[in-house]
């Protein structure tokens, strides 16, 4: 069955060699999003468009928004949104949950270990000058014992679809991960838009993310006090996530602070009350380490707190993700991830790698400048989707400008093959048409590994675009993991 | 609760509350106009600006009227009704996870529907009803908050933002009206400064209570007595004040702070001027010095209470 014989409104529906969510090879509707099929046929155009446009509405009284950097005019604006979920098995949940936890686990033996002993850099598994030339290593993380020896507490892991239908890791986020709230919140809404569809599909809850977050905070306070004072750190109203800051903070209870609220005296952190002074034990910080103390790091930020740092080497306060996190998600030693697990758990890795090169590598970068055209290069310290050449849709001058920017400075690039992600249906100009996304789960690390079912779906909303990151037109979509 | 927080709750709260009164009064002075009142447009709104406390720079050559709708639409006048939302919107938003979503829902929806007039579009068009959407909705947001907000700490400083607000306002109003129409043992009015003195009463919502309370025979003496010493209406300097201490007084509860001492005493003693004083004393020792006192106490009562609360130096905070 070509897919131009789908029904309406699926007419422009494309199916070719990218794995499809709904649709099975020949164009039957898979198990799972048969209930989502049957509902779109019935459901006149207008009607959903109708209900789309409550959406919208409903994310702009409240406030969902984020903001867009370097303009004057309409800074906030609402998270592009559609309305149709993305799918998946219970099957297929188990596998990525399991995935993710040996994941975590893993890296976060490997943070441990490269900022105490460096078992793994003596073994020679993981090269060195990598770990110690990457922008995101700590010097000043060094000898520092951890409580519960944990570094990453919050990590979004992005996952993609590959053609042949397997998970596979693209990128993890392990400093101060985004989105969380777009999940939750587009819950909340797609329960208005779509009730009968919930029941209908058996979609599992993951209202009790904040709580989680909170129960797992609080295994983390300094001396294993019993009922810690915990605050989320913001770097302010202007950051692109405050709308996440300030849901995340009502949604535990705690008290949102910035920069500016607090003061370290004594290597103690307290808060500036209307009652006063009050300690703080347990920081989620939502500011990057370079911006946390200008004693300690950059100077010239003023969104930390002068003398927080050694407040935190002394052990007074605990700060979630620990600083110096980001040398796990560097884009080339993520290549050595399923080597890390293999070293520190023994087991082989659940979830795959993208094939990775790394351009240090004499033969590799040789390959790779070659075949500019059909690889994907990324530099290692970006994200956003920023610093980016994909190969295929690129010019011959942008390439030629990568070669010598990788010939510059090969261990700041990695290069990936062009990866074709799944496909899933969105709601567009009253049809539903195919576009490409990926999965960010969220995974919590306290006593235990927590994952809620879901995660945020990104969407490329532009027509063949690959790139799903909200600041270049992407989208979220809700996510189901269902009960069966 | 975080002094940043609390701060903001203040502030916002007064923004709003200066909203509503710049609609109101520039609302209840379109009005007057229509009936064709003696003295010229370019007076009245000359003295509406003086009222909301920006009068008219010397030697502008622009109309007062055009600086009347600056001061309603222009997002570029610091107190105009456009951006004492916006700056109202501003404060809350830095302090969402504080106040219920309806409330930051009702804020935000009035924000966007200010957002969309284009000042330059309205030059024309009598703002009639702009201003009733911005009486309305202040009026919606106060109830939201009084009724889905925990009447805590936060909740308190919003009450001190408004009254305080609300009783300088009042203040001002006055004094620029009996500074123009107030004739001592003057029985006889002029119809046309009848409707003043009934224009002044509406500025406060008080035509109807106050007719109540003395039927409708305008004296200024009973104006005065009403609009400053009623402790009843809510518009009156009395009640603003009065609801002032009640939620200064309710703070050291809810913060264990010992340092209220001071801001509490302050707003006991304009409190017990209004309510002691009577109004043929402050007749007589000129009413433009009574409430300049009172826009002088209002000025320690805030600078004090922010020394307590919120501005406290940190040395002694850590000694404590």
């Amino acid at each position: 069955m070509s897919p131009a014989e789908l029904p309406a409104p699926f007419r422009s529906y494309q199916l070719d060699v990218a794995w499809d969510e709904m649709f099975s090879p020949d164009g039957t509707p898979r198990p799972h999003y048969q209930a989502l099929y049957e509902l779109m046929q019935q459901l006149p155009a207008d009607e959903i468009r109708r209900r789309k446009q409550a959406a919208d509405l409903s994310f702009l009284h409240q406030g969902i928004t984020f903001t867009v950097y370097g303009r004057e005019e309409g800074t906030e604006r609402i998270f592009p949104h559609d309305l149709l979920p993305r799918i998946i098995t219970n099957k297929e949940w188990t596998l990525i949950e399991r995935g993710l936890e040996q994941r975590i686990i893993a890296l976060n033996l490997f943070l441990k270990d490269i900022y105490n002993e460096g078992r793994i850099l003596d073994a020679g598994i993981v090269p060195r000058d990598m770990v110690y030339s990457c922008k995101h290593f700590r010097r000043q993380m060094k000898g520092l014992r951890l409580p519960k020896d944990l570094y990453i507490t919050v990590t979004g892991t992005d996952l993609i679809r590959h053609p042949d239908g397997r998970f596979l890791v693209l990128e993890d986020n392990l400093r101060v991960p985004s989105g969380v709230s777009y999940m939750l919140t587009s819950r909340q809404v797609m329960k208005k838009v779509f009730p009968q569809l919930f029941q209908q599909c058996g979609v599992k809850p993951i209202e009790d993310y904040p709580s989680a977050l909170l129960a797992t905070l609080r295994t983390l306070a300094p001396y294993g006090k019993h009922d810690p004072t915990i605050v989320l750190l913001t770097p302010g109203v202007y950051n692109s996530a405050y709308f996440e800051h300030t849901y995340l903070a009502r949604q535990m209870g705690i008290e949102l602070v910035e920069g500016r609220d607090l003061v370290v005296h004594d290597n103690n952190v307290w808060m500036r009350t209307t009652a006063g002074l009050k300690q703080v034990d347990v920081i989620y910080r939502r500011i990057d380490d370079d911006f946390i103390d200008p004693l300690a790091f950059r100077k010239d930020t003023i969104l930390g707190v002068p003398g927080l740092f050694n407040a935190y080497r002394a052990g007074n306060v605990t700060m979630c993700n620990a600083l110096g996190t980001g040398v796990a998600d560097d884009k080339a030693l993520y290549a050595y991830v399923p080597k890390i697990i293999k070293y520190y758990l023994g087991e082989d890795p659940i979830l795959d790698n993208v094939d990775t090169y790394i351009l240090t590598d004499d033969a590799s970068r040789q390959h790779v400048l070659a075949n500019l055209d059909k690889l994907v290069v990324k530099a290692v310290g970006e994200s956003g989707g920023y610093g980016m050449l994909i190969g295929p849709h690129s010019t011959e001058k942008e390439r030629e400008e990568f070669a010598r920017r990788i010939q510059a400075d090969p261990r700041n690039y990695i290069a990936q093959p062009t990866l074709m992600l799944s496909r899933g249906p969105c709601f567009v100009d009253g049809q539903v048409e195919a576009r490409h996304v990926d999965l960010r789960p969220y995974i919590l690390y306290g006593d235990k590994v927590t994952i809620v079912p879901g995660g945020l779906t990104r969407v490329a909303l532009r027509k063949g675009s690959l790139v799903v990151n909200s600041s270049q037109g992407g989208g979220s979509k809700d996510t189901w993991v269902l009960y069966e | 609760m975080l002094s940043r927080v609390a701060d903001s709750l203040y502030w916002m709260a007064r923004y709003l509350e200066r909203a509503e009164h710049t609609a109101r009064l520039v609302d209840v002075h379109l009005n007057l106009m229509l009936d064709q009142s003696p003295i010229t447009a370019d007076r009245r709104w000359g003295r509406v600006l003086a009222s909301l406390g920006s009068p008219l720079p010397a030697g502008d050559s622009a109309s007062a009227y055009t600086h009347v709708q600056a001061m309603v639409f222009d997002a570029a006048t610091r107190s105009s009704i456009v951006s004492c939302i916006m700056h109202a919107r501003e404060n809350l938003r830095q302090v969402r996870e504080q106040i219920s979503s309806e409330m930051w829902e009702q804020l935000n929806r009035m924000f966007h529907a200010v957002k969309r007039v284009q000042y330059e579009e309205m030059h024309d068009a009598h703002p009639v009803e702009f201003l009733a959407a911005i009486k309305e909705g202040t009026h919606l947001f106060q109830g939201v908050t009084d009724s889905t907000m925990t009447h805590g700490e936060g909740w308190q400083f919003i009450q001190i933002g408004r009254a305080l607000e609300r009783a300088r306002c009042v203040a001002t109003l006055l004094d620029v009206h009996f500074n123009e129409f107030y004739v001592p043992h003057d029985r006889h009015q002029e119809a046309a400064d009848h409707l003043e003195w009934i224009g002044l009463l509406r500025s406060c919502t008080a035509f109807e209570a106050y007719c109540k309370a003395y039927t409708a025979d305008l004296s200024p003496e009973r104006i005065v007595e009403f609009l400053l010493l009623n402790s009843e209406f809510p518009h009156s300097v009395r009640f603003s004040v009065d609801m002032l201490q009640a939620a200064l007084n309710a703070l050291p509860e809810a913060t264990a702070s010992k340092k209220a001492g001071r801001v509490s005493r302050l707003a006991g003693r304009l409190r017990a001027s209004l309510s002691f004083t009577p109004v043929d004393e402050i007749m007589l020792g000129g009413i433009h010095g009574y409430l300049d006192g009172i826009q002088r106490q209002c000025g320690q009562i805030h600078a004090s209470a922010y020394q307590g609360y919120i501005d406290y130096p940190i040395d002694t905070a850590v000694l404590a």
